[in-house]
C-alpha cells in the first residue's frame, strides 16, 4: 500500500494535525514504508479467528450507576488554556472558550 | 553517611528501620547525586521541596513508631507520564505545555500511602512512544554508560526508551527506584540499555487511572530498579484493585517478595525458537545460551518451545498501538489544558494547536493511527492485526501449558549513539522485537542485567511468565540474577572508567 501525498493531506485533516506543504512528501514516503512493513500480516490466514478485544480472561466488576464525583468546576478549569485570561487565572466565566463557531 | 544513594530499596529500608539513617538524609543524597548527573538530562522536573517534605514526614512516622513498609522513606524517580497532584506533567510533549493535574495517578497515590518520597518527574520519549528517549521535547537523555572500545566509544548513548530517564536515574545511582511504563517494551528495553532491573506486571495488575494514555489495552506501570528483590518490593507498593479503572484486576494483592528466594529447581523454562532471528548478534546469542546455562545449573529444566506467531508480532503492534493512540491523543485539543495556537476557526486551531504541539514521531504515529481506522482499511488493518493478536495470545497459551516461565533476549541491540537510526522508523521500532509479543498477550516479563558486550556495554535477558504469576517471574529472575552476578556499574565496570 502506497500513500501519495494527497492522501497524507487527507489523513492529516482527519486527524486536525497541520502538515507543512514541504512536510506531505517525506511523510507520505515514511507513512508507505510502514504500511508495506505491516502488510506483511495478510499472509497469515485468520478466517475463523475472533478479533480479540480483552487481553485478559476475567470478568471485570461494574461500578454502581451512580454518581460518584463531580462538582469540581474550579479544579477542571484551572488548566484551561485560554489566552486572554489573566496569568494563573481561570477560564472566563467559568467555562472554557473557543473561536467563534456559529457565524 | 556518604553514598546513601548507592543503596538498593531493601539496603535502604533495612538501613531506615535498624535507625543507621533517616529518610531525610537518604533523600539528600539522592537529591545531590541528581544536582551533579544533570548532564544526563533524566529529569524533566526536579522536585526536591516535595522530596525533603515526604522525607520529613516519614521520619516523623517512623520516629512515632508508625512506619508504614518497607517503601516508607524511600525515594524514587517518577516517569513524566504519571499524573502527580500540583506538579506539572509532560508526558514529553510540548502540547501539554504548563499542564499542572489536579490530582494524582493511582500508582503514585498508592505509593505515597505507602510512605515513597518523589525526587522528581523523568524524562522520556514524546508520549511514550520511542525507543531511544530522543523524541521528548524537553531533550534526549544520556545513557550514563558508555563504550570503552568500539565505534561508540567517545560518543553519547541513548538509555533506550521510552522510560529512559527513568532508567537513566536508576543506573546513574540517583534514585533506587523508578516507575516506568511499558507499552511495548518501554520499561524492559531501557533496563537492558542501562545494566538494571526493568518489569512490566500482567496487564490489568497496575491501575491506569492518572497515567496519560499511549495505547490503553497495552500500557502498564511496573518498576525500574537495581536489583530483582527491589523490583518486587516496588511493584507492592504500586500495584492493587482500583475501581478507577475498569480493566484493573479485582484481585487481591499478594506479597511478590514471598518465595523470591526459593530457587528454581524443577522449574521448566521454555525457550522459543522463533526468537532466533537472523542477523542476530553472535554476543546477544551466546548471553541467552549463558541464560539457559545459568538457569539449569540452578535446577531448572529448559525445553524448546514455538511461538509460531512471533515475526508478525511487531507489525501487528505497529497497527493496533498506533490506532489507540489515535484515539487518545485525540483530546489534545488546545482547549482545555496545555498549548494553545489560536487559529481563526476552530478547525484551524485544533489543526494549528496539533500541528505545533506534536512532534514527528507522534505525528506519524497518529497518521497512521487514522489511516487504519478510517473508513475502508477498518477491517483490512485493525481488525486484522486484532485476530493476529488473538493468534499471538493463544501461541504463550500453548507454551505456558507445558512450561512455566519463557527465557529470551531483552533487545538485539547493546545502547547505540544518540542519533542513529533516526532516518528509518522501521529500524527503530525493531528494537522492541523481544518486548512486544509478550505485550500483545498482556504477559508479565522482566529484564534482568546479565552481562556486558565487546564494548563493555550492558545486555538483559527477559523473562516472560502466565498471567497474574508474578510470583514466579520474580523467583526465576531472582535465580538468573544470582547466577549472572552482574555487578558493573557504569564506568566502573570490568575495562570501564579504569
Amino acid at each position: 500500500m502506497s500513500l501519495d501525498k494527497d492522501t497524507v493531506r487527507k489523513i492529516a485533516f482527519l486527524a486536525r494535525i497541520r502538515v507543512p506543504e514541504d512536510a506531505l512528501e517525506p511523510l507520505a514516503g515514511e507513512l508507505s514504508n510502514i504500511l508495506g512493513w505491516v502488510e506483511q500480516l495478510s499472509e497469515v490466514d485468520t478466517d475463523g479467528v475472533e478479533p480479540m478485544t480483552s487481553v485478559a480472561d476475567l470478568s471485570w466488576p461494574r461500578r454502581q450507576d451512580v454518581v460518584n464525583d463531580g462538582g469540581d468546576a474550579h479544579a477542571v478549569l484551572a488548566n484551561a488554556t485560554e489566552p486572554e485570561a489573566a496569568p494563573g487565572g481561570e477560564a472566563k466565566g467559568g467555562f472554557f472558550t473557543v473561536p467563534k463557531v456559529v457565524e | 553517611m556518604s553514598e546513601l544513594n548507592k543503596k538498593t530499596i531493601a539496603e535502604a529500608a533495612r538501613g531506615l528501620e535498624d535507625g543507621d539513617f533517616t529518610s531525610e538524609e537518604l533523600t539528600r543524597a539522592c537529591l545531590d547525586a541528581m544536582e551533579a548527573a544533570r548532564d544526563i538530562n533524566a529529569f524533566i522536573t526536579e522536585t526536591p521541596d516535595i522530596a525533603l517534605a515526604r522525607a520529613g514526614e516519614s521520619d516523623a512516622r517512623r520516629a512515632a513508631g508508625n512506619a508504614t513498609g518497607p517503601l516508607d522513606g524511600i525515594p524514587i524517580a517518577v516517569k513524566d507520564l504519571f499524573c502527580t497532584e500540583g506538579v506539572l506533567t509532560t508526558a514529553g510533549s510540548h502540547i501539554l505545555d504548563g499542564f499542572t493535574p489536579p490530582y494524582e495517578s493511582t500508582v503514585t497515590q498508592n505509593l505515597r500511602d505507602a510512605g515513597a518520597v518523589m525526587l522528581g518527574k523523568t524524562n522520556l520519549d514524546e508520549f511514550a512512544m520511542g525507543s531511544a528517549n530522543i523524541t521528548s521535547y524537553y531533550g534526549p537523555v544520556k545513557n550514563p554508560w558508555t563504550a570503552d572500545s568500539g565505534d561508540k566509544q567517545g560518543k553519547d548513548l541513548v538509555p533506550g526508551g521510552s522510560s529512559g530517564g527513568s532508567a537513566a536515574a536508576v543506573a546513574a545511582l540517583i534514585a533506587p527506584g523508578a516507575l516506568g511504563t511499558d507499552t511495548g517494551g518501554s520499561i524492559r528495553q531501557p533496563a537492558s540499555f542501562t545494566g538494571i532491573v526493568g518489569m512490566k506486571p500482567t496487564y490489568g495488575r497496575c491501575s491506569r487511572w492518572g497515567i496519560v494514555a499511549f495505547a490503553s489495552s497495552l500500557d502498564q506501570a511496573g518498576p525500574l530498579t537495581r536489583t530483582v528483590e527491589d523490583a518486587a518490593l516496588l511493584l507492592g507498593g504500586m500495584a492493587g484493585h482500583d475501581a478507577k479503572d475498569s480493566t484493573s484486576a479485582p484481585m487481591d494483592l499478594p506479597d511478590f517478595t514471598a518465595g523470591l528466594k526459593d530457587g528454581i529447581r524443577g522449574l521448566k523454562v521454555g525457550i522459543p525458537k522463533e526468537y532466533t532471528m537472523d542477523g542476530m548478534p553472535a554476543e546477544i546469542e551466546a548471553l541467552w545460551a549463558q541464560g539457559r546455562d545459568w538457569l539449569t545449573g540452578q535446577g531448572a529444566q529448559c525445553v524448546e518451545v514455538s511461538l509460531p506467531h512471533t515475526q508478525y508480532a511487531l507489525p501487528t503492534y505497529y497497527i493496533v498501538a498506533p490506532a489507540e493512540a489515535s484515539s487518545n491523543l485525540a483530546r489534545y485539543d488546545g482547549v482545555r489544558y496545555g498549548l494553545r495556537v489560536p487559529g481563526d476557526s476552530l478547525d484551524d486551531m485544533y489543526e494549528a494547536t496539533r500541528g505545533e504541539g506534536f512532534g514527528e514521531e507522534v505525528r506519524r504515529r497518529v497518521l497512521i493511527g487514522t489511516y487504519v481506522l478510517s473508513a475502508g482499511y477498518y477491517d483490512a488493518y485493525y481488525i486484522k492485526a486484532q485476530k493476529l493478536r488473538t493468534l499471538i495470545a493463544r501461541d504463550f497459551q500453548n507454551a505456558f501449558a507445558d512450561v512455566d516461565v519463557l527465557l529470551t533476549p531483552t533487545a538485539p541491540s547493546a545502547a547505540f549513539v544518540i542519533g542513529e537510526k533516526m532516518d528509518d522508523p522501521v529500524a527503530m521500532y525493531l528494537n522492541d522485537i523481544f518486548t512486544v509479543p509478550a505485550s500483545l498477550a498482556g504477559l508479565p516479563a522482566i529484564s534482568v542485567p546479565a552481562g556486558l558486550d565487546g564494548d563493555g556495554l550492558p545486555l538483559g535477558l527477559h523473562l516472560i511468565a502466565k498471567p497474574f504469576d508474578e510470583a514466579t517471574l520474580f523467583r526465576a529472575a531472582f535465580a538468573l540474577e544470582d547466577a549472572a552476578g552482574f555487578d558493573a556499574k557504569p564506568g566502573v565496570g570490568p575495562g570501564g572508567g579504569s
